[in-house]
């Protein structure tokens, strides 16, 4: 008894003097403005370190950072929008922005925008800004940038023949067959993990044809662009070249890069920072990035990356514009870059410091002008998990090109669905 | 008559409790099976429509459920006997009487029962993997080729079995380790004198008296079984093509990550009938069970 009581007080001792704390700061606080800002992962981790200076600048505003996991965020974000405590600004992934202009939860920003003396957006790179706008209006400052591009062996690639990286489709089919010519049945050329829809999508968007028509009413994936890519990508699986495997197969992507065990893989810029850790001092010569090969030259990759947002809801809406602004500049995002290794979105960022210096990054910002947005409406990610889902089933063999393409129309119409009721009825109104 | 409302006000606090959390949730939830409830929705309440049964037309078209579905199934009548036999393999093994340090092989057997299930899984993982796992190592020495234990769609699910089994068998062989304590000796007595071989006793002896125990620990692993949904959420994703998809994990990725609550409530409603009517099933067939 006793010592469940002892137990008891152990348990409540420190959400007492928690309690104390909070009450003691939202006294301290009432004289200030507290912007509360939610930020993601490794982002959510670091960014703190850049708000003394901002707290500093703007002496009455207080920035509270609430951190959360990738996993949680989405779920934990329609939560708070459900019991009306969203934040003021939130780092928000771009592809996630259709849906929250969709439930009215952030604002318009055009207007600030315009009176900005530091956003301009001709510096932020074409693609990467037209992920945030919406029907002609702008929802999200892009903060980091993130592309899929190739990471190849040097080393292979030049036994097997060849001192440059492929540049267009023709030369990567001759590049991947001659790799996997030299480095026999057990290794493979290139690695397309199946849990991931990213490399499929990367090659679908290089296509002149939109992935859904009509107004983003119905999928579009029987188009002959999209079946193009949709070859190339099973041809790659057919002649051996990428193993049929997904990533828990593979138990540690860099450690097998670094074997061998392929000498192309479609990553993204987190990549660059795992390989200069993870791969010993005398492999990195070996490896390098390289834009990725188009059907015909350098093609289109996914603009991905993350925005901030600022909500509607929120009663700090001119402290939060102030914070978003300083998150943009780009002394500040340089800064953001050395700390977390994510990509700058505007071109002056990268002019100078250690970004411009770094080889691997040089591909990155080559890429990134031909950054190309995904189709911008709520239901997208469950339609990129059915590309996933149909090219998994493709690349087993259950489907061919025609038939996966067939069902791919079909399920993302389902998906559609409510979009076009929605379009439909606001037409008659 | 006042008795009996004196009885009534006895019961109204469970009544209350089991009606508030109970009942209204069920309802609630088969209400918003009828509709179409998702983020627009959410946004808006002029988004949401009536859609009556059409969820659940709906769900009997997709080919995903009725892939759930048979995982589940797959699931559940292959891991629910192995998961049973091994609980009471154990369960004997521990019972008998030449058994030594029966604590300590107690506490060990049940032991993954109270493990962290995302812990042991990433330890699972390393086993199962193709090229340095355990598993195909072991399999290797006796000439069996590598398999693909979590990348193979015909694999995943074996692979969650085995590892479901391990996970939970602990905790029926405690429940079976206390039936066969109840049993008494005297009955072993009477068939060693009748002259009945160890195979006999065990089936004319221990399994009739361990009958009822028997039906209670198989109620309590299918229906957990039919609820599966950490075991691949963590190991697999559901993947590879789907193969380990159960219908709670369909309708967790229908619910919280596509936000299409009216449908997800549909599974789930959906999911209740299947696991009350086998359950139902179960206690029709469990008197002449416990005859024989």
């Amino acid at each position: 008894m006793n010592a469940s009581t002892g137990a008891l007080r152990r348990l409540l001792a420190p959400l007492a003097a928690a309690l104390l704390l909070t009450a003691a700061c939202s006294t301290s606080s009432r004289d200030s403005t507290v912007v509360r800002f939610w930020a993601m992962g490794r982002e959510g981790e670091v960014v703190a370190q850049l708000l003394p200076e901002f707290e500093r600048a703007h002496p009455g505003v207080r920035v509270d950072v609430q951190q959360l996991p990738w996993t949680a965020a989405h779920e934990k974000l329609l939560t708070a929008f459900a019991g009306d405590s969203t934040p003021d600004v939130c780092q928000l992934g771009n592809t996630w922005i259709p849906e929250f202009v969709a439930i009215r939860a952030i604002q318009e920003l055009d207007t600030h925008i315009a009176a900005s003396p530091v956003i301009q957006p001709g510096d932020y790179f074409a693609g990467i800004w037209d992920t945030n706008r919406i029907d002609e209006k702008l929802y999200g400052i892009p903060w980091y940038v993130d592309t899929r591009l190739l990471f190849y062996r040097r080393d292979l690639l030049a036994q097997s023949g060849f001192s440059a990286p492929p540049a267009s489709w023709t030369e990567w089919t001759q590049a991947l067959s001659a790799v996997k010519e030299h480095v026999g049945p057990d290794r493979y050329s290139i690695l397309l993990p199946l849990n991931e829809f990213e490399p499929l999508l990367a090659l679908a968007l290089q296509q002149d044809e939109p992935l859904l028509r009509d107004g983003d009413r119905w999928g579009n994936f029987e188009s002959a662009g999209f079946r193009r890519a949709l070859s190339f990508y099973l041809a790659m699986f057919r002649h051996g070249w990428a193993p049929p495997l997904t990533n828990a197969a593979i138990s540690n992507v860099w450690d097998e890069f670094g074997r061998g065990y392929f000498s192309f893989y479609i990553s993204g810029p987190w990549s660059i920072g795992e390989f200069k850790r993870r791969l010993p001092s005398k492999e990195q010569a070996a490896w390098m990035t390289a834009p990725l090969p188009g059907p015909h030259g350098p093609g289109a990759s996914i603009a991905g990356g993350s925005s901030l947002v600022v909500f509607r809801a929120s009663r700090n809406a001119a402290a939060a514009w102030q914070l978003v602004e300083y998150l943009s500049r780009p002394d500040v995002q340089r800064r953001f870059y050395e700390l977390t290794g994510d990509l700058p979105p505007r071109r002056a960022a990268w002019a100078d410091g250690a970004l411009a210096a770094d080889d691997y990054a040089r591909a990155f910002r080559d890429q990134l002008e031909r950054a190309k947005p995904a189709p911008k409406v709520p239901e997208w990610e469950r339609i990129a998990t059915e590309i996933r889902n149909v090219g998994e089933r493709a690349v087993h063999g259950e489907l061919s090109v025609d038939e996966a393409a067939k069902e791919l129309d079909a399920r993302a119409d389902r998906i559609l669905e409510k979009r076009r009721w929605l379009l439909a009825r606001g037409d008659k109104h | 008559m006042r008795s009996r409302r004196a009885a009534w006000w006895f019961v109204a606090p469970a009544i209350l409790v089991i009606a508030v959390f109970f009942f209204l949730p069920v309802l609630a939830g088969f209400a918003m099976g009828l509709t179409d409830f998702d983020i627009y929705a959410l946004s808006d309440l002029t988004n949401l429509r009536f859609v009556g049964l059409r969820n659940y037309l709906r769900l009997l078209e997709t080919p995903l459920f009725w892939q759930a579905f048979g995982n589940t199934l797959y699931f559940v009548v292959v891991g629910v006997p192995l998961s049973i036999a091994a609980s009471l393999g154990a369960a004997l093994l521990l019972n008998s009487p030449l058994a030594r340090f029966k604590s300590l092989f107690r506490t060990a057997l049940f032991a993954p029962v109270v493990t962290t299930l995302v812990a042991v899984a990433v330890i699972w993982r390393y086993l199962f993997n193709t090229r340095y796992g355990f598993l195909n190592y072991a399999l290797g020495q006796i000439g069996i080729a590598p398999i693909d234990w979590l990348g193979d769609p015909h694999w995943a699910m074996p692979a969650i079995i085995l590892f479901a089994a391990w996970k939970n068998f602990g905790y029926n062989m405690i429940i079976f380790l206390a039936g066969l304590q109840a049993i008494p000796v005297e009955l072993y007595e009477a068939a060693r004198i009748d002259g009945a071989s160890r195979w006999r006793q065990l089936r004319f002896v221990t399994l009739p008296m361990l009958s009822p125990v028997m039906m209670l620990v198989s109620i309590l692993t299918i229906a957990g079984y039919f609820q599966l949904f950490a075991e691949p959420y963590v190991m697999t994703q559901g993947g590879p093509l789907q193969s380990t998809v159960s219908v709670l994990y369909f309708m967790y990725e229908e619910g919280f990550k596509w936000w299409n609550l009216g449908s997800a409530s549909a599974v789930a409603f959906l999911l209740f009938l299947v696991i009350f009517a086998v359950t139902a099933l179960q206690l029709r067939h469990a008197p002449r069970l416990g005859a024989a």
